[in-house]
């Protein structure tokens, strides 16, 4: 049967309709402050009040923070059209550590990467020749430093914040995967692990065309945004809670940054928990607004989403406990030294 | 006969895959056996690196995130 193709459709209508889309964005981000003024009105509450301060805390980030979440993450999903892990991989075998370390992690920035396919890639990476350390490198940052982290720290804390994030961030897959590297640590992944010798796969070439990213871009608004869109909501009402309720004393001695344990504090809470960046941000903002200090904030953040329960037991099927043990240990002090500096440099 | 391996750890895009195999095999009335791979030590096995992966007669034809209907459509045809 001969396989009759059809001329490409014209990228003309999917260029127009982003454009019109992104037009439509701009639009409605000039209207929020005029809305949420309008909205607060409506109500039977004094503006000034406790409570008139949460509510239109909330009116205003609430649409703010999915208009941006909803642009930045349209953006990446593009962009990740142009990466897959098999691209990644082939880019990253045989590498030396250090280069190989650099590579990965901002590698694991654009790769599209989802957790329940981490044991397929570890394995994938290690068995094409990938070197642990390096492996790790990447592991460590497609969770932390992801467009959902940045995008809302841009949003609400401004892009000197997220730039030193993707900075430190980058920083901490870099040398966490280089230590795990040079301890030699390979006899102590799973036996059946190490017997895997695959090639690697010859994929068939797809052509993309842009209408196929803009539809990838879509896709992964819809698929985010509608995952994560709801730990937002619930996080800004905590934040909103947060903003018109807490004492601002009270946090600022607990979470200030004249108080140098919050930042291990942070850490040592924030390792079990788990949420993605899009839940745990709108906290994070309005903590900030009451005198907590950003490095001790950002480190219960970075332990929040990069090590995670979860992901530690998928990763337990390649991994010993001794291997895992060394991999939080390294990166919560990775971590902990972030904390430690952005206090140092945002204080 | 068209043999289709889908691999991937069980994940909810790997049944979607599985799903969206069994829709373009009954709408091209091409007859196809469906495997799932779900062993880890297989699925490396066939050199990919994300999953739900998609094989079809012992030849990878796609890796990583849902394939495209069209796509699967024409490497069952024929």
């Amino acid at each position: 049967m001969s396989v009759t193709t059809l001329p490409p459709p014209s990228p003309l209508p999917w260029l127009g309709g982003t454009l019109a889309g992104l037009l439509v964005w701009a639009a409605l981000y000039s209207q929020l402050v005029p809305f949420s003024e309008w909205a607060v009105s409506l109500l039977p509450v004094d503006p000034a009040s406790h409570l008139g301060q949460a509510i239109t805390f909330f009116l205003y980030d609430t649409p703010k923070v999915l208009l941006l979440l909803t642009l930045v993450v349209f953006a990446m999903g593009v962009v990740r059209s142009f990466f897959s892990p098999e691209r990644t991989r082939a880019l990253l075998a045989g590498r030396r550590e250090g280069v190989g370390n650099a590579m990965a992690a901002s590698l694991g920035i654009v790769t599209p990467f989802c957790s329940c396919s981490a044991v397929p890639l570890f394995i994938g990476f290690v068995s094409a020749g990938v070197p642990l350390g390096v492996t790790f490198s990447f592991l460590i940052a497609a969770p932390m430093v992801n467009e959902v982290a940045l995008g809302l720290l841009f949003a609400m804390l401004g892009w000197k914040v997220a730039l030193t994030y993707l900075v430190l961030g980058l920083g901490i897959a870099i040398v966490a995967g280089w230590v795990i590297g040079k301890l030699r640590l390979e006899s102590w992944l799973e036996p059946w692990v190490l017997k895997i010798h695959a090639g690697t796969a010859e994929l068939p070439d797809v052509n993309v065309t842009w209408p196929d990213r803009i539809r990838a871009g879509l896709d992964s608004v819809k698929e985010i945004v509608g995952r994560v869109w709801y730990w937002i909501v619930a996080g800004i009402a905590m934040g909103a809670l947060i903003h018109g309720y807490a004492p601002e004393e009270l946090l600022a001695s607990i979470m200030g940054k004249d108080a140098w344990w919050s930042v291990p504090a942070a850490v040592i809470v924030g390792v079990p928990m788990y949420s993605n960046a899009a839940g745990i941000i709108p906290v994070v903002d309005a903590l900030l607004g009451k005198g907590a200090a950003l490095g001790t904030v950002l480190a219960f953040m970075m332990s929040v989403i990069a090590l995670s329960l979860p992901e530690m037991i998928i990763l337990r099927k390649v991994l010993s406990v001794k291997l895992i043990a060394v991999f939080v240990g390294v990166v919560a002090s990775g971590i902990l030294v972030v904390g430690f500096l952005f206090n140092l440099l945002f204080a | 006969m068209k043999n289709v391996k889908v691999l991937g750890p069980g994940c909810k895009r790997c049944d979607a895959a599985v799903q969206m195999v069994r829709d373009a095999a009954a709408q091209a009335g091409v007859e196809v056996t469906i495997e799932k791979v779900t062993d880890y030590a297989e699925i490396a096995g066939y050199g990919i690196a994300s999953t739900p992966g998609l094989v079809v007669d012992g030849k990878v034809v796609h890796a990583g995130g849902l394939p495209k209907a069209a796509d699967i459509a024409r490497w069952i045809a024929a």
